[in-house]
């Protein structure tokens, strides 16, 4: 006889009966009609495309969904009970592992579950390191967790998540802004982490890379209900080309690529020995007009700081950047960093890996027509400009709205379109493509190569070796220092 | 909807509480590093200092503004004192206490409308009453040996009315900004703000 | 721009020092006892000896002065205020007169006053330094919880908050950037640049309360406020020597406090 308190319930069977979530604020429902039954021990992929309510459904299997934040349709059970009260049995992962990181030193985070659940302090610091030995953490307790990097983060998270023995584990997009090192390995310490009794319910955008982990694929229809169910190879030989126009991922239908122009043009950009002790050593690069770069690297390598080095937006700590008259006009014997922001806005446009640093105003529309008005466009053409731009990126129907209330592809769309709006000849694009669904990753495709075949300069930092795959015409890999 | 009128704290009121103060005490660094020649300039001239005062005394309203729940501005006011302390700040330990002096005088505020009242009037009193607790506070502890007439006295007035103008309407219209973002949508606050 | 620009929480000492070894609620208390001892005299003979005492100690506590040093630069800076602002609106102008000019009365009486103030203000401030120089959030919470019987949801909210502070510390610098890539810089026109600190540290603050909501999710999904009683994993004890550090504070600051009476030279605050 177990206690509930400290040790899950070994079944974990969920079941869902015609459940709806709609969250406070909304009209709409995030997710709806859900019925569904998993049976204890069962891995599960979840799927659909981008704000079908994958997310809402994990956190409500989690007992997540609070009464005071939404509505509620129908019911959810986890071993017949309401999630709300079994919360013990279930242990969940998100996609963000810096905010779910919640102590200082890395054991005493994984120690933070199990003194809320009061395991007797004796057995605790056993469980801890267990659980870290699982997961193949490579440092002792007191390594701080701001000093790992974000695949050792999303370990110690899960590190968390399975000392509590949960009887049914969500991942919810586990690795979506890891290098593909750190990425195959927390799906490997997931793979070897799991009791085989365990219930494993999984989301994630990329499917092929997620096959491995699963029996069952489930795929939510985004205006609600279930809309295929089965073993994986069934599922996608029956549905995998409506599912695939609809922005899932189906392994098996590749995406058309997008090739540049044998020759690329004029030198826009010279990077020379250029670095930021300690974030990032020396790197010599250059960027040509009519070319797409890609940057690549482990996590920590010190692609974002380049990024910024090249935007002009940080001092060089070593080296320098140099811009050619032809993308810098009268101002190219000055480097970048020293331009006033409105020349600098002109010349070389930067979208930064979190899209909400870059939001400035209160609507869309004002948004996007900031840069043009900074650099002086007469009202009518900023107008035109920023009319042109909403219908492109399909944003038109939120132009009054608030830009922090977007959905994340929105929101990378909208950041986007910001840097495009005062037509640089340079753009400069951090992880532009993490998160997105199939739909949206192909429409930023597209937008970059037909920049690219206007003869502007493209480059843009990546860990997605599907979308170098599709646009770059050349590659720069940079190194861990 | 369906918000429930509780007193307890939520496990998000007390997060959300807490980061809001840290994220004052980041903010009032940042000032540092950007007006660092202003700076100077309020140290070597502290009257000055009181034109701004309200600043500091805006994590005290925007907290019971947000959580609503009893103990609210005197908890963030508190934490961002003590984070000032953390970070080294120039009074250090003195901070803390003086932090829950100003704190109380906002919570009285909310207290006298019984926690159910947070529209302007209200954050008006509470941004009054955390200055006036304030300027009572330096007026004992810190302005003693200065003359009562030409500085004591105005030195606590303009206290308050930059703790009123700043902290009270100030904060006001900082909080209906950031439930305008949608941030704060697990709040009563955004009950206010049309579904969307 | 990096050097400079760094916001952290993390204890400045030597680890291991005798009485940095502490425990953190006992640290806190001395301080605060020994501080608001100092507050209620005006002298300056008080506050010297404190400060003697305070400068002796620092060595037990496992910081060098020249780390003390650059802590607490900014109270010498308020030290010169002090001073002017006495210059100007000083209500005890007895002695000797030195200086006069119009408003400004400069008098040993003055001079002396400015003395003491500007003791006072370090001697109340330097135990706060040393104590939240030698501490380690962490410990603080589970000593609070523990030992000071403090609510355990408050403090561990409140210390994961405190984590957030190096990266927002970092997101105000990201944001700063964002800005100018968007083409919005302030030149020398002081108020445009008090206008873009504002929308800086909204666009902080929102991101800041979006990371704190999704933490509060992660701590309930974590068993946080579960209504279990909670076990603790790392003792916080709290021995005779804690006891003693508390009742030497309390000692310390009395015989400073009698030294001044016997001198004649004690001034109450309140009186
Ligand atoms: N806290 C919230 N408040 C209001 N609306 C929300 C909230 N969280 C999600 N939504 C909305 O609910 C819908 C479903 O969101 P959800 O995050 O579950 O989608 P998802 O399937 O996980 O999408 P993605 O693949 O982009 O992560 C979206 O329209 C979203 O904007
Ligand atoms: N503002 C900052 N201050 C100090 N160090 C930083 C800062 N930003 C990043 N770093 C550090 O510099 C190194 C390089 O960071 P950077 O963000 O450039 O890496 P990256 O290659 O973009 O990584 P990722 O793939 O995870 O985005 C890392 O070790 C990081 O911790
Ligand atoms: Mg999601
Ligand atoms: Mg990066």
């Amino acid at each position: 006889m177990e206690p509930a308190a400290g040790l899950g319930g070994v079944v974990s069977g969920v079941q869902l009966r015609g459940f709806g979530w709609r969250h406070a604020g909304r009209r709409a429902w995030a997710v709806r009609g859900v019925d569904l039954r998993v049976e204890a021990g069962e891995r599960v992929l979840l799927l659909g495309p981008s704000g079908a309510g994958k997310s809402t459904l994990l956190s409500a299997l989690a007992g997540l969904l609070p009464e005071d934040s939404g509505e509620q349709e129908g019911t959810v059970e986890i071993d017949g009970l309401d999630p709300r009260k079994g919360r013990e049995r279930v242990g969940i992962v998100f996609q963000d592992p810096e905010t779910q990181l919640v102590m200082a030193r890395s054991g005493d985070d994984v120690a933070f579950g199990l003194e809320n659940r009061g395991v007797p302090a004796g057995e605790i610091w056993p469980r801890v390191d267990e659980a870290l030995r699982r997961v193949g953490f490579p440092y002792d307790r007191d390594r701080p967790t701001a000093a790992l990097s974000g695949g050792e983060q999303q370990r110690l998270a899960l590190a968390g998540a399975l000392a509590l023995r949960p009887g049914l584990l969500l991942l919810d997009e586990p690795t979506a802004n890891l290098d593909p090192a750190g990425a195959d390995l927390v799906r490997r310490a997931v793979a070897g982490a799991l009791d085989a009794d365990t219930t494993l319910i999984l989301v994630e955008h990329r499917v092929a890379e997620a096959l491995p982990l699963v029996d069952r694929v489930v795929v939510l229809e985004p205006g609600g209900g279930v809309r295929a169910d089965g073993p994986p190879e069934a599922v996608f030989a029956a549905h995998g080309a409506a599912l695939a126009a609809e922005g899932v991922w189906v392994p098996g239908h590749p995406v058309a690529t997008r090739r540049g122009p044998a020759a690329p043009g004029e030198l826009l950009l010279t990077a020379d020995r250029l670095g930021l002790p300690p974030r990032l050593a020396p790197t010599d690069l250059v960027v040509r007009a009519g070319e797409a770069l890609a940057v690549r690297g482990p996590n920590g390598a010190g692609k974002s700081t380049l990024a910024l080095l090249l935007g002009g937006l940080l001092r060089p700590g070593a080296g320098r950047v140099t811009a050619s008259a032809e993308l810098a006009g009268p101002d190219h014997r000055t480097a970048p960093h020293r331009w006033r922001a409105p020349a600098l806005a002109r010349r070389i446009g930067s979208v930064f890996q979190d899209p909400e640093h870059q939001f400035v105003t209160s609507t869309v529309f004002d948004e996007l027509a900031l840069g043009p008005r900074r650099t002086g466009q007469p009202e009518a053409a900023v107008t035109e400009t920023v009319a042109g731009l909403l219908d492109r990126l399909r944003l038109t129907r939120l132009a009054a709205a608030n830009p922090y209330t977007l959905s994340g592809g929105e929101a990378r769309r909208l950041s986007v379109a910001t840097a495009l709006a005062t037509a640089p000849r340079l753009l400069i694009c951090d992880e532009p493509t993490f998160g997105q669904d199939r739909r949206t990753w192909r429409e930023l495709v597209d937008l970059f190569a037909d920049l690219r075949d206007a003869g502007h300069g493209v480059v843009t930092v990546t860990h997605d070796p599907d979308f170098v795959a599709a646009l770059a015409d050349r590659t720069v890999t940079l190194e861990r220092s | 909807m369906n918000h429930s009128d509780t007193n307890r704290w939520r496990t998000i009121d007390i997060v959300v509480a807490s980061v809001i103060a840290v994220a004052f005490g980041v903010i009032f660094w940042a000032w540092g590093l950007v007006w660092s020649a202003t700076e100077g300039a309020f140290a070597f001239f502290p009257p000055a200092q009181t034109l701004i005062y309200g600043v500091w005394l805006m994590p005290a309203v925007v907290g019971g503004l947000v959580i609503r729940k009893p103990g609210a501005a005197l908890y963030c006011e508190t934490v961002a004192a003590v984070l000032s302390a953390l970070l080294g700040s120039q009074w250090a330990g003195t901070v803390i206490p003086q932090g829950i002096v100003q704190g109380l005088g906002a919570e009285l505020a909310f207290a006298a409308f019984r926690y159910r009242s947070f529209r302007l009037p209200s954050a008006v009193v509470a941004g009054a009453l955390t200055g006036l607790s304030a300027a009572l506070f330096d007026f004992f502890v810190w302005n003693a040996e200065y003359d009562l007439a030409d500085y004591r006295v105005p030195y606590a007035l303009l206290t308050i009315v930059s703790a009123t103008v700043i902290a009270g309407v100030g904060g006001w219209v900082l909080t209906r900004a950031l439930a305008n973002t949608g941030v704060l949508d697990r709040f009563p606050v955004a009950r206010d703000r049309a579904a969307i | 721009m990096t050097g400079r620009s760094m916001i952290s929480i993390e204890p400045v000492a030597v680890p291991g020092a005798p009485l940095a070894r502490r425990n953190p609620v006992a640290k806190v208390a001395a301080a605060l006892v020994f501080s608001f001892t100092l507050l209620a005299t005006l002298d300056p003979v008080a506050p010297a000896i404190a400060i003697a005492v305070e400068l002796a100690v620092l060595p037990l506590f496992g910081i060098r002065y020249g780390v003390l040093a650059r802590r607490a630069w900014p109270l010498l800076v308020s030290a010169v205020g002090i001073l002017v602002t006495l210059v100007l609106f000083a209500s005890d102008r007895s002695g000797r007169v030195l200086l006069d000019a119009g408003p400004v009365l400069v008098t040993t009486g003055v001079l002396l006053t400015a003395l003491g103030l500007i003791l006072r203000v370090l001697a109340v401030a330097l135990p706060g330094v040393i104590v939240f120089a030698t501490t380690d959030p962490t410990d603080l919470a589970d000593a609070l919880i523990q030992n000071a019987k403090a609510p355990a949801r408050f403090a561990i909210g409140a210390l994961a908050a405190f984590r957030l502070v190096p990266l927002l510390g970092q997101e105000w610098q990201m944001i700063s950037m964002a800005r100018r890539a968007r083409g919005v810089d302030a030149g020398r026109n002081p108020a445009a640049k008090l206008r873009l600190f504002a929308s800086t540290a909204f666009a902080l603050l929102v991101g800041a309360i979006r990371r704190g909501t999704r933490l509060a999710v992660a701590m309930d999904a974590r068993g946080f406020d579960a209504g279990t009683p909670r076990t603790v994993a790392r003792r916080q004890p709290f021995g005779p020597a804690d006891g003693l550090l508390i009742a030497g504070a309390v000692a310390l600051a009395g015989a400073a406090l009698t030294v001044s009476v016997l001198l004649g030279t004690f001034r109450p605050l309140l009186g």
